[in-house]
C-alpha cells in the first residue's frame, strides 16, 4: 500500500471536489427560499471547517504517525494566521479609523510613531505568504531541535508545546508587543484588492481551502507512503530499535514536527480573512487540545480521519453552541471519554472494523457450508 | 593525546560504568577479532548487558577506552552513528516493527543512505528488491513477507530481527540471548544460522543457554561483577575453580 493515490485518497479527493463545486453552487445559482439555497453566512463557516481539518491534518501527521502528542499546534495555526493578519492590516491603508497610511490603527492608538521592524515588508502579499510558512516553520525547528536532541518524549514533551502556545499567549496579549494586544489584528478590508466581506471574495476563500486542504492532504499521504513515512512509523512503535538500525530520529522528528507546522500555519492563514479577526486566544492552549481531540474522534494515524474528525466536531459544536451552548464543554468531554473508551481507533478504525467483518462473513459461512458438506 | 587504535575489530579496554555508585562494569577489557564468533556468559547482573550499551553508545563509560575498527572511539558517538559505522544489535526481546509488514521491517534495516530526504526520495529498485528476496530466504520468512510482523511468531520475530541485522551489513553484531523462549529445533536452527553469519562477520553472543553456547562451538568469556573471570573454550572455561563457584552456584 505504498502509493500515494490509494482507495481512501480517491474518495476524500473526490468528496473535497464536490465540496468545492457543490457549496458555491448552493450559495450562488440556488434561488433564496428553496431548500437547496445556502445562506451568505454558511459559506466562511464551512471554511472554517476546513482551516480546522487542516490543522488537524498536521496533528495527525506528527501524533498519529510519529508519536508525537503536541498540544501546542494552535500556536503555528495562530502564527500563520498573524501573518496573514499583518498583511490584511497593511492593506487597510489610510482607511482606518485614525487615516494613517501606514499606521494601523492599534499602533497610532498607542501612540506609536513609526511601523515596528517586523511590520515591513508585510504589505507585499508575496512576503506574507512566505512567512506564513516560515515563521510558524522557524519557532517548530528551533523548538524540536532543542527537545529532540535532549531526547524529550511522552508527556514531559506535550507538557512543553503546552507552555509553549500558552507563553505566545501571554506575550501576544501585551500592547508592547506590537501585534494589537488583546483585540488582536481586526477590521480587514481588502485581500489582493477585493473586498473580503464581498461574496464572491468569500466564496473564493471557501474553494481556496478546499484546494489548500486537498494539497496538504496529497502532500502528507506522499510523505506517510514514503520510506521516511516508513522511518517515522517505526520510530512510533519501537524508537531505540529504529536508533540502533543507525537512523538519527531527532533528525526525522524533526523534519516531520517543521513540515506540519507549517501546514497548520497555512490553515492558520485562510482561517483569518474568513473569520475576519485574530487574536491572542488562538493561542489558548484549550484550542491545541481540541485539535487533538479532532484526530482522536475521527481516527489517529489515517490522515482522512483528521479531516473527518474536525468536520464532525466542529458541525457538532456549531449545533451545540445555537441550540444549548451551556452543554457544549461537557458534551466535548463526554465525546473524547467515549471514544477513548469504546473507539480507541476513532471513527474511522471502528468503521473499518465493521467493513472487515462485514466482508469476512461470507466467506466464513462458506468456509462452514463446505466443511458440512465435507462431513 | 593521541587518539587510541586497535588492531582487532574492537577494543574494550579498562572499562567502567557505575548507576548510582554500582559498578556494572568494573576495569572491563575485551578484545574480539575480525570474523570472530564469541560467546559471552556470566550470571545475572554480570555486565553482560551493560557492557553492550556501552559498544552500542547507550551507555557512557566513567572510565576506560572503547575502540572499533581502527581509531572509531565509540565512547563519543551516538547510537545511530555508531551503528552506521557497522555494529548491529539484536535486543534480548525481540524488537521489530510491528505495525510493519516483514518485508519493510527488512527494507527499513537496509544499509542505505540514512538521511531524513534521501529516505523521502527513495524509490525500491532491483538491487534493494533482490537483496531484500534473499534475506527473506535466508532467515526464512519468504513466505511471510506481506504479514504484519506483529502477526509473528516468537521464533519468528527473533528470525526476522536477525534478519534486520544482516540487513544493515555490520562488521560486528552484538546478539543477546538469540535462544531464549526457543523449541530445541529453532536453538539448533539459530545456532547454525550464528555460525554461518560468522563466516563473514564478528559475532557476539550473550547467551544462558549452556547447549546453545556449547553448539555454537567457539571461545567463551565469562563476566562476573563487571570483569572478566575466565576466558578460553567452554570446556576450559567451565572447568575454572571460579567460575563453577560463581556461575553454577556451587
Amino acid at each position: 500500500m505504498s502509493t500515494i493515490i490509494n482507495r481512501q485518497a480517491v474518495v476524500v479527493l473526490v468528496l473535497l471536489a464536490l465540496a468545492a463545486i457543490v457549496i458555491p453552487a448552493m450559495n450562488l445559482a440556488a434561488a433564496p427560499g428553496s431548500v437547496f439555497h445556502l445562506s451568505d453566512h454558511l459559506v466562511p463557516l464551512f471554511g472554517k471547517y476546513l482551516c480546522f481539518a487542516l490543522l488537524a491534518l498536521s496533528v495527525d501527521l506528527v501524533w498519529g504517525f510519529c508519536g508525537i502528542l503536541s498540544l501546542g499546534h494552535g500556536a503555528f495555526f495562530a502564527l500563520g494566521g498573524y501573518a496573514m493578519g499583518m498583511y490584511l492590516m497593511r492593506q487597510v491603508g489610510s482607511r482606518g479609523v485614525y487615516a494613517d497610511p501606514v499606521l494601523p490603527d492599534f499602533m497610532v492608538f498607542l501612540n506609536w510613531k513609526e511601523l515596528p521592524w517586523f511590520w515591513e515588508g508585510f504589505n507585499h502579499f508575496p512576503y506574507a505568504l512566505l512567512m506564513i510558512l516560515a515563521v510558524p516553520g522557524a519557532l517548530a525547528f528551533v523548538f524540536g531541535w532543542f527537545a529532540f536532541r535532549s531526547r524529550v518524549t511522552g508527556v514531559y514533551l506535550s507538557i512543553m508545546t503546552q507552555a509553549m502556545t500558552f507563553a505566545l499567549m501571554l506575550a501576544f496579549f501585551r500592547n508592547d508587543m506590537g501585534f494589537g494586544g488583546n483585540n488582536g489584528l481586526t477590521d480587514f478590508k481588502d485581500i489582493l484588492g477585493f473586498s473580503v466581506q464581498a461574496k464572491s471574495t468569500r466564496i473564493a476563500l471557501f474553494v481556496l481551502s478546499v484546494a489548500a486542504l486537498a494539497a496538504g492532504y496529497v502532500l502528507c499521504r506522499w510523505v506517510v507512503s514514503s520510506k521516511l513515512g516508513k522511518v517515522v512509523v517505526a520510530i512510533r512503535d519501537a524508537e531505540s530499535r529504529t536508533r540502533f538500525l543507525g537512523y538519527h530520529v531527532e533528525q526525522y522528528k524533526l523534519v516531520v514536527f517543521t513540515l506540519s507546522a507549517m501546514l497548520a500555519g497555512v490553515a492558520g492563514a485562510l482561517y483569518v480573512p474568513q473569520v475576519g479577526i485574530i487574536n491572542p486566544g488562538e493561542f489558548a492552549p484549550a484550542n491545541s487540545i481540541e485539535a487533538v481531540i479532532w484526530v482522536a474522534v475521527g481516527g489517529r494515524g489515517t490522515l482522512a480521519g483528521a479531516i473527518l474528525g474536525a468536520l464532525v466536531v466542529n458541525a457538532g459544536k456549531t449545533w451545540f453552541t445555537g441550540a444549548v451552548p451551556e452543554y457544549w464543554l461537557f458534551a466535548l468531554g463526554g465525546l473524547f471519554v467515549l471514544v477513548t473508551l469504546f473507539m480507541p481507533t476513532g471513527i474511522l478504525g471502528a468503521a473499518d472494523k465493521v467493513w472487515k467483518r462485514l466482508r469476512s462473513r461470507p466467506e466464513d459461512t462458506r468456509g462452514e457450508l463446505a466443511s458440512q458438506a465435507a462431513e | 593525546m593521541s587518539a587510541p587504535t586497535t588492531p582487532t575489530l574492537l577494543y574494550l579496554d579498562n572499562v567502567t560504568v557505575t548507576f548510582d555508585g554500582f559498578r556494572a562494569l568494573n576495569a572491563l577489557s575485551l578484545a574480539i577479532d575480525h570474523h570472530e564468533m564469541r560467546a559471552i556468559i556470566g550470571p545475572n547482573g554480570a555486565g553482560k548487558t551493560t557492557m553492550m550499551d556501552v559498544i552500542t553508545g547507550k551507555a557512557k563509560p566513567d572510565d576506560g577506552q572503547a575502540v572499533f575498527d581502527g581509531s572509531h572511539d565509540l565512547t563519543a558517538l551516538d547510537e545511530a552513528t555508531i551503528a552506521e559505522l557497522g555494529i548491529g544489535r539484536k535486543f534480548q526481546t525481540p524488537t521489530v516493527f510491528e505495525h510493519h509488514t516483514v518485508e519493510d521491517n527488512i527494507l527499513l534495516a537496509l544499509k542505505a543512505d540514512r538521511r531524513p530526504f534521501s529516505a523521502l526520495l527513495s524509490r525500491r529498485d532491483k538491487v534493494e528488491r533482490e537483496r531484500i528476496d534473499a534475506l527473506l530466504e535466508r532467515v526464512r520468512l519468504n513466505r511471510h513477507r506481506h504479514r504484519l510482523a506483529a502477526e509473528l511468531s516468537h521464533g519468528q520475530k527473533q528470525w526476522l530481527e536477525i534478519g534486520m541485522l544482516l540487513a544493515q551489513e555490520p562488521k560486528l553484531l552484538l546478539v543477546d540471548e538469540p535462544a531464549a523462549g526457543m523449541t530445541d529445533q529453532e536453538t539448533a536452527d539459530t545456532a547454525d544460522l550464528l555460525r554461518d553469519i560468522a563466516k563473514t562477520r564478528a559475532v557476539v553472543v550473550v547467551e544462558h543457554d549452556m547447549t546453545f553456547v556449547r553448539d555454537l562451538g567457539v571461545k567463551v568469556t565469562c563476566l562476573h561483577e563487571g570483569s572478566v573471570l575466565a576466558e578460553g573454550p567452554l570446556d576450559v572455561v567451565s572447568a575454572n575453580e571460579r567460575v563453577i563457584e560463581v556461575y553454577l552456584g556451587r
